[in-house]
């Protein structure tokens, strides 16, 4: 075969340039080929088996008929107050409304370890971002839907709600709270007579 | 560089066209004078976008090094808007305009299409520009850069960037339409060279790109001035379309850039076209889903609607640019032992121009761009990994790998070959030349891997204070979180000094360089990189006694490399799933 030389890429190459590929080019594009395939099927292998999944119950909603949401969950199962804002313990396995407003998460959640919850996030005015700190679990709320999370909270202790979608000036002031007890109800360094007898 | 007038071979050309032009003595390319003046228009201003841009990224790394803390949170914001803007739109897009200009006029030998359009397009963008500028700065568009609806911005705002995208589709109209008259001029002989093929990717990336930016921009400027209504899931869902599809005109104008830069420091070659243009096709047909990677998290979209959209259609882009990730190095091993560079494994590598800022600037940008800014976007582009990723440091923290070390670095390293080869200038102040790749690269690397280390503790991205002192609880970061952002704070600085040489050397360079001749330019005059100093010069089939020709093919020393890319993007891949599986259970 009399081929033309090798040439730059600011040449125009002459005559047909649709060639075989060297062997280790095709070995190369095998194992990358091969690669994304493995990328690929990781998904619908953690949908499957996996424990952490963005998939949730999704729907449309009236911004003020998600509010008027939250404050029949405020008024059902309110159990105190924290800087002015209601703490809520709803019972366990049941649906849980937050808000998010500028520039507050509404209310203070109280949920137990080990208790599968469905979280309902949405917002009043503009895109939010919830963040659970310290364990970094991050979605976007949107005003205008309702995303549904089955969640299991699987350590007690004080957790922080930060938001992570720029939502205006007061931004950085915008801070929730998660109180997450153990199944008897105490909080993690309390001791009770159940903590004892294990030990 | 003597400008030649005469054409021989083109008598149909009219004196009045042919006078116009001037032959580039290193490369033979015949430059085109409305061509040359648009390309240095951009670039200047490109050049100002980036200043603007680069003053704004030092503000908000000396807020965000909360040991400073330097802006009020109004002002931080404000800056935040103005840097994205300056930056991601402003900077790389007039870059990119300079950079299709030089694809299809010099590179094919012919006269670029309607110079006036041109002129009008410029003025388009430039006005566009400065409408956007002069909104953020008077603070009437606190919205960050995209501007998530229903936070509202001035309806200027807005309008400054349709003005913007028009006159950059109005570029590419006149990019294609180049095409057509080298065609029809038979200005070349042949296919499109690779280089001008990937930048017509670009293009019609840019295109799909632009009309996306329509069907974001218009209805948000019509809801901005009270005529319409614009639901802020569906606007999350265009304004990506725009979003991330600009982010890959980047990449593929940033891949052509490699290849053209190979070919000019080192005399690189291309392996096979097929291979390579194949993975440009690649890029334009599974592009537009890329959206769909930023609404991981949102409540929008179903599960299946974002494995096969994120997954850019089974990851065809991402093969894509494993491919040239291939390529590209394996172009330059080739081509380096083609030259008669034939020392063992890596002796291509050893005995490189590491003093030439373009070659140094095209291997950086490779490095970086693929093991740090590839391998980290395609994880946490992952449907659930995303989890634990959205909106922390970590994306930004991949981004500026990319789209920064990536893609601006490139830009940079083809800049100290533009200067001599368009400007016809000697570059200035040469030592500082030869350190302002590392110097930018470096500095970006340790501010991308710090910044993503803070993200993993769960630091917001654009947060004016993560101490939390305004609001109603106390919250506290791992203490490790302030060494951790102090590191990127320093490689931040570092990188915003090697980003203000590069203003300086080419502002003086431009404006005030000194001219060289032919003979100065043989004898290796200082200011010179040596591909125009000593242009490598063209192969012949003798050569190819130098290539070796054992298991690992021509390119024995790419392989080895690649493998060890492909390693290190296992490790960091199914280390973030078993990352992910710690966390609450969540469906």
């Amino acid at each position: 075969m009399s081929k033309e030389p090798m040439h730059t890429a600011l040449v125009s190459p002459k005559g047909r340039w649709w060639e075989r590929a060297h062997a280790t080019e095709k070995v190369w594009f095998g194992i990358a080929f091969g690669w994304c395939m493995v990328l690929f099927a990781m998904m619908p292998l953690w949908h499957w088996k996996g424990g952490q999944n963005p998939s949730g119950i999704r729907r449309k909603v009236d911004p003020a008929a998600y509010e008027a949401r939250v404050q029949q969950f405020v008024q059902d199962y309110k159990v105190g107050e924290l800087k002015g804002i209601p703490v809520v313990e709803p019972p366990a396995g049941s649906d849980v409304y937050l808000l998010g407003r500028m520039w507050s998460w509404y209310p203070v959640l109280k949920l137990k370890k080990g208790v599968q919850y469905t979280l309902h996030l949405s917002s009043k005015d503009v895109n939010h971002g919830f963040s659970l700190f310290p364990v970094n679990v991050n979605f976007q709320v949107v005003p205008g839907y309702d995303y549904g999370l089955k969640i299991v909270p699987s350590e007690a202790g004080d957790f922080g709600i930060i938001c992570n979608e720029f939502c205006g000036i007061g931004h950085h002031m915008m801070l929730g709270k998660v109180i997450v007890t153990n199944e008897d109800g105490s909080m993690p360094g309390e001791k009770t007579a159940s903590a004892t007898e294990v030990r | 560089m003597a400008t030649v007038l005469d054409r021989p071979g083109q008598p149909e050309r009219a004196d009045a066209v042919g006078r116009l032009f001037r032959t580039c003595s290193v490369t033979g390319l015949r430059l085109h004078g409305p061509a040359e003046r648009l390309i240095k228009a951009n670039a200047v201003v490109a050049t100002v976008a980036l200043l603007i841009g680069g003053i704004s990224a030092i503000l908000i790394l000396l807020t965000r090094w909360q040991a400073v803390h330097l802006l009020g949170p109004v002002q931080f914001y404000r800056v935040l808007t103005a840097h994205g803007i300056s930056m991601l739109i402003f900077f790389i897009i007039f870059f990119e305009m300079a950079v299709l200009y030089f694809a299809c006029g010099p590179l094919l030998n012919t006269r670029i299409a309607a110079p006036k359009l041109g002129w009008f397009n410029f003025g388009l963008m430039t006005l566009g520009a400065a409408l956007v500028e002069a909104m953020i700065w008077t603070g009437r568009a606190d919205v960050l850069m995209t501007s998530y609806i229903p936070l509202r911005a001035h309806p200027l705002y807005y309008l400054g960037i349709i003005l913007f995208a028009v006159g950059a589709l109005l570029v590419c109209a006149q990019f294609f339409a180049t095409l057509a008259v080298a065609k029809r001029e038979r200005s070349y002989e042949g296919s499109l060279p690779l280089v001008t093929f990937g930048a017509v990717a670009a293009a019609i990336i840019a295109v799909i790109t632009l009309l996306h930016g329509a069907a974001t921009y218009i209805p948000t400027f019509l809801w901005s001035i009270g005529l319409m209504n614009v639901d802020p899931q569906v606007y999350r869902m265009l304004w990506w379309a725009l979003g991330h599809s600009s982010q890959q005109i980047n990449v593929a104008a940033m891949v052509s850039i490699w290849y053209l830069l190979g070919g000019l420091t080192v005399g690189s070659v291309v392996l096979n076209e097929k291979i390579s243009r194949t993975a440009f096709v690649l890029y334009i047909l599974f592009i537009s889903m890329a959206s769909a990677h930023h609404l991981l998290v949102d409540p929008g979209f179903s599960s299946s609607w974002k494995v096969v959209n994120t997954s850019y259609f089974m990851y065809m882009a991402v093969l894509a640019s494993m491919l040239h990730g291939f390529t590209v190095p394996a172009g330059i091993e080739v081509g380096q032992r083609l030259h008669g560079v034939t020392q063992g494994l890596f002796g291509w590598v050893k005995r490189a121009p590491w003093g030439d800022p373009g070659f140094s600037s095209l291997v950086l940008s490779i490095v970086v761009f693929g093991f740090v800014g590839g391998i980290t976007g395609v994880t946490i582009g992952t449907e659930q990994i995303n989890i634990v990723v959205h909106n922390t440091l970590r994306v930004p923290g991949h981004f500026h790998a990319t789209v920064v070390s990536g893609t601006a670095m490139a830009f940079m390293g083809l800049t100290y070959y533009l200067i001599p080869l368009i400007f016809q200038r000697k570059v200035a102040f040469w030592r500082l030349a030869q350190v302002q790749p590392y110097l930018f690269a470096g500095g970006m690397l340790v501010f991308c891997v710090f910044m993503s280390f803070a993200g993993g503790f769960g630091v917001p991205r654009r947060h004016w204070d993560i101490t939390f002192s305004q609001a109603p609880f106390e919250q506290a970061f791992d203490p490790a979180v302030d060494a951790v952002m102090g590191i990127m704070a320093l490689g931040g600085l570092v990188a915003a000094l090697g980003g203000g040489l590069y203003i300086l050397i080419t502002v003086w360079s431009v404006f005030f360089g000194q001219r060289f001749t032919d003979e100065e330019r043989l004898c290796g005059a200082k200011g010179l990189p040596q591909g125009l100093v000593r242009p490598p010069r063209p192969v012949t089939v003798e050569d190819e006694v130098n290539l070796p020709n054992g298991k690992l093919g021509h390119a024995p020393g790419t392989m080895v490399l690649v493998l060890i890319f492909l390693a290190a993007f296992a490790l960091y891949y199914f280390a973030n799933w078993k990352l992910l599986s710690f966390v609450w259970k969540i469906g």
